[in-house]
């Protein structure tokens, strides 16, 4: 594969696209899937079929479009984007590609859902065949790997990529940069890059999207990465859970290689680079790093003291760089358009998009892209469309088992890493989920702590009996025979936790406690002195949460 | 610099074996392989049993207390056989806010089944999931290996009695 061979690809690919006048490009992504989408794009082919105009009309499966929530959606080349479309709809859909759009089917895109969006991770989502390097190399897809191959060379690229201030997507925010040039300073006999997707929030699902939707633009990154640091093998660590992610990952590694952008001698360089998938398993704690790296080695996936950094001492002993779905995708945007583009997008400390999966007691759930630095408010009220059914905000949890829950005086803080922290909570991987008033706030911490208590490894006592006794204690709080001494037992404990366990999972789980302690202490005193659930949650035959 | 000393001989006839071959030849025959060999075998025959263990850790070369070890580390393994039809349960934060919890409650009323647990016919096993990613449909449901969103109560036990009373032929 050559520059100008990929030009070619290019070329071709735009030239068979341009014959078609008429366009309409089906969610084929999970969310739209579970709504039967395979049915309505079957039906649409049908139809083109029928009426003969299969030269000039084109059907289209794409990755995720945003609004997963009113799937199955169908965007079309007249600008229209339709909800909730059935197979029935075909005939009709086609029709309006020469005529007026359906009514009944219209999807308004000039509310805030799309207007506040700023796409950069998510451009080719909903645009581009997932399942087709060419449609990807059409959208300037691998110019930013042949710009950094042909043209830069590794410490530019690394310059490049600290210039624009990405930090880590996982959660933690380390700066990207720093990140690479330990990984290229290190000395070893072979590196390693790691891309994490094993995304294991419960309530996020960005990553999966994005591997859904665009895998080719995570390859990309990973080539840049692995050309950044020294590093000539790769691997993926995908959840077991996500079978279409994988999917299509693994078809996107077949095609990459197939043309040569993967594999020995990329582009006439020295530059190798081959990319594995590694299954994870269903184990939380393996999205902290060293945790991740023993499950690739085959191990049980329990975490290691740090230092040695993997960037020092990773996979197999060597040096090791670890990033995130997200985190690869932003590479390919910043190499092609420049460092101080990106730096050019969101707060001083934290810059560029994040992704956010919004769900929960929200009018619009699904997919969002945002500068950073927008503010809770806007994300629930504007994007979201504020809360259904009449009833009244309560809080939003951002981060996951790790987070914590945002109460309404935080609704006008800007989304960023360090407001997030400072509020209790954290970033996170971009989960977040909105909470009306039927939600018992004892109830959520209850939920979380059981999910950290389930979720630890076991290595370290602090966190393996810790999250035990404080879930034994909420547990008491919900059934309402809890003292004001188990709950200083549960302050105590928080503290405990957070100051004295070995990795990420246990150190954060007090999180949600803490920060619920704080914003909603009242509720917390109405279980212990009152014996009453404000929500009306607990003490009723609410299932196990298991 | 694994090459086989003496290769195991697989337990059975089973074709599915030569499936966990080429698996185990792919990752060198190393202990590294050992996840991917696992999450073959359960591919292949539904769930992990002793034989399979002993099998695939006599083949990595690795002690069989860290075959089992893994296994039973990670969630996604199963030691026991499923029943015929499986129900997962998303019980994800966007899932359980917006009623999962429900729904666990209905089928352990209508059926008497809770999670992990299998019907005495073997008909159908339900399951619960950290998340499913499919947070934007919540309550989200997998009948076999269809995801279904914004689930009811009623609806859900409606498809899982279909389960138990389909005879087939």
């Amino acid at each position: 594969m050559t520059p100008e061979e990929l030009d070619q690809i290019a070329e071709t690919e735009r030239e068979q696209q341009s014959h078609f006048t008429q366009r309409v490009n089906v969610c084929v992504a999970a969310g739209c899937l579970s709504c039967e989408s395979q049915s309505v794009k079957d039906a649409l082919d049908k139809e083109v079929e029928k009426r003969g105009t299969k030269g000039h009309c084109q059907v289209k499966g794409v990755g995720c479009m945003g609004l997963c929530s009113e799937g199955p959606l169908v965007s079309t080349s007249n600008g229209v984007l339709y909800k909730k479309v059935e197979p029935g709809d075909g005939a009709a859909i086609i029709d309006s590609l020469e005529g007026s759009s359906v009514s009944r089917l219209v999807c308004p895109t000039d509310v805030p859902f799309f207007q506040r969006q700023r796409k950069i991770v998510l451009e080719n989502s909903g645009v581009i065949d997932p399942d087709r390097i060419e449609d990807y190399i059409a959208a300037n897809g691998y110019s930013a790997l042949i710009k950094a191959l042909t043209e830069m060379a590794p410490r530019e690229v690394i310059d490049e990529v600290t210039k624009s201030g990405l930090r880590g997507r996982g959660g933690a925010g380390y700066p990207t940069g720093l990140k690479w040039s330990t990984v290229s300073k290190s000395v070893g006999t072979q590196k390693y890059v790691i891309c994490n997707a094993d995304e294991g929030d419960p309530g996020a699902f960005m990553d999966r999207s994005v591997l859904e939707s665009d895998p080719h633009r995570v390859l990309e990154g990973m080539l840049i990465a692995g050309y950044a640091v020294g590093a000539s093998e790769a691997y993926i660590y995908v959840r077991a859970e996500y079978p279409l992610a994988i999917k299509r990952l693994r078809n996107a590694i077949r095609q990459a290689e197939r043309v040569g952008l993967l594999g020995s001698n990329i582009c006439g360089t020295r530059f190798s680079f081959k990319v594995d998938v590694r299954l994870g398993a269903g184990a939380f704690v393996c999205g902290e790093e060293t945790a991740l790296i023993a499950s690739v080695e085959g191990k049980r996936g329990t975490p290691r003291p740090r230092p040695p950094y993997p960037a020092m001492r990773g996979l197999f002993g060597e040096p090791t760089l670890i990033n995130n779905v997200e985190t690869f995708a932003n590479i390919a945007p910043i190499i092609r358009n420049g460092g101080d583009w990106y730096a050019g997008i969101g707060t001083e400390k934290s810059k560029g998009t994040k992704v956010f999966a919004l769900a929960g007691r929200v009018q619009n759930t699904g997919l969002v892209e945002v500068p950073m630095g927008i503010s809770l408010r806007e994300m629930v009220y504007d994007i979201g469309g504020g809360i259904p059914d009449g009833r009244t905000f309560k809080a939003v949890q951002t981060g996951g088992p790790s987070g914590g829950c945002l109460p309404t005086e935080c609704l006008d803080m800007p989304v960023d890493y360090e407001s997030l922290a400072k509020a209790g909570s954290i970033m996170g991987s971009g989960g977040m989920i909105v909470m009306d008033e039927s939600s018992c706030m004892v109830d959520v911490a209850k939920y979380f702590m059981d999910f950290c208590m389930t979720e630890s490894c076991g290595k370290c006592i602090p966190c393996r009996v810790g999250t035990y006794q404080m879930h034994r204690i909420l547990t008491a709080i919900g059934n309402m025979t809890a003292t004001e001494q188990d709950l200083k037992m549960l302050e105590e404990l928080c503290d405990l936790l957070k100051h004295t366990s070995l990795c990420g999972l246990g150190q954060s789980a007090p999180n949600p406690v803490v920060s619920t302690l704080k914003s909603f202490a009242e509720e917390y005193r109405a279980h212990i002195q009152d014996k009453k659930c404000p929500a009306g949650v607990c003490g009723q035959p609410v299932g196990e949460t298991v | 610099m694994a090459s086989y000393v003496t290769k195991p001989i697989a337990p059975n006839q089973d074709k599915r074996w030569k499936l966990v071959d080429a698996t185990i030849r792919r990752q060198g025959g190393q202990a590294r392989g050992l996840i991917e060999t696992l999450h073959t075998v359960q591919e292949a025959f539904g769930y992990l049993d002793e034989q399979a263990l002993r099998y695939v850790a006599m083949s990595l070369r690795v002690p069989l207390s860290r075959a089992y070890g893994v296994a039973t580390f990670y969630h996604f393994f199963t030691l026991k056989p499923a029943g015929e039809h499986t129900c997962v349960i998303c019980m994800g934060t966007a899932c359980y806010i917006k009623g999962a919890p429900q729904l666990l409650d209905a089928v352990q009323r209508d059926l008497g089944l809770a999670p992990g647990e299998t019907t005495a016919d073997k008909k159908v096993s339900l399951l619960t999931a950290r998340c499913l990613g499919s947070c934007g449909l919540a309550p989200a449901v997998v009948y076999d290996q269809e995801v279904a969103g914004k689930v009811g109560p009623s609806a859900l036990c409606e498809h899982l009695k279909k389960w138990t009373t389909q005879h087939d032929a």
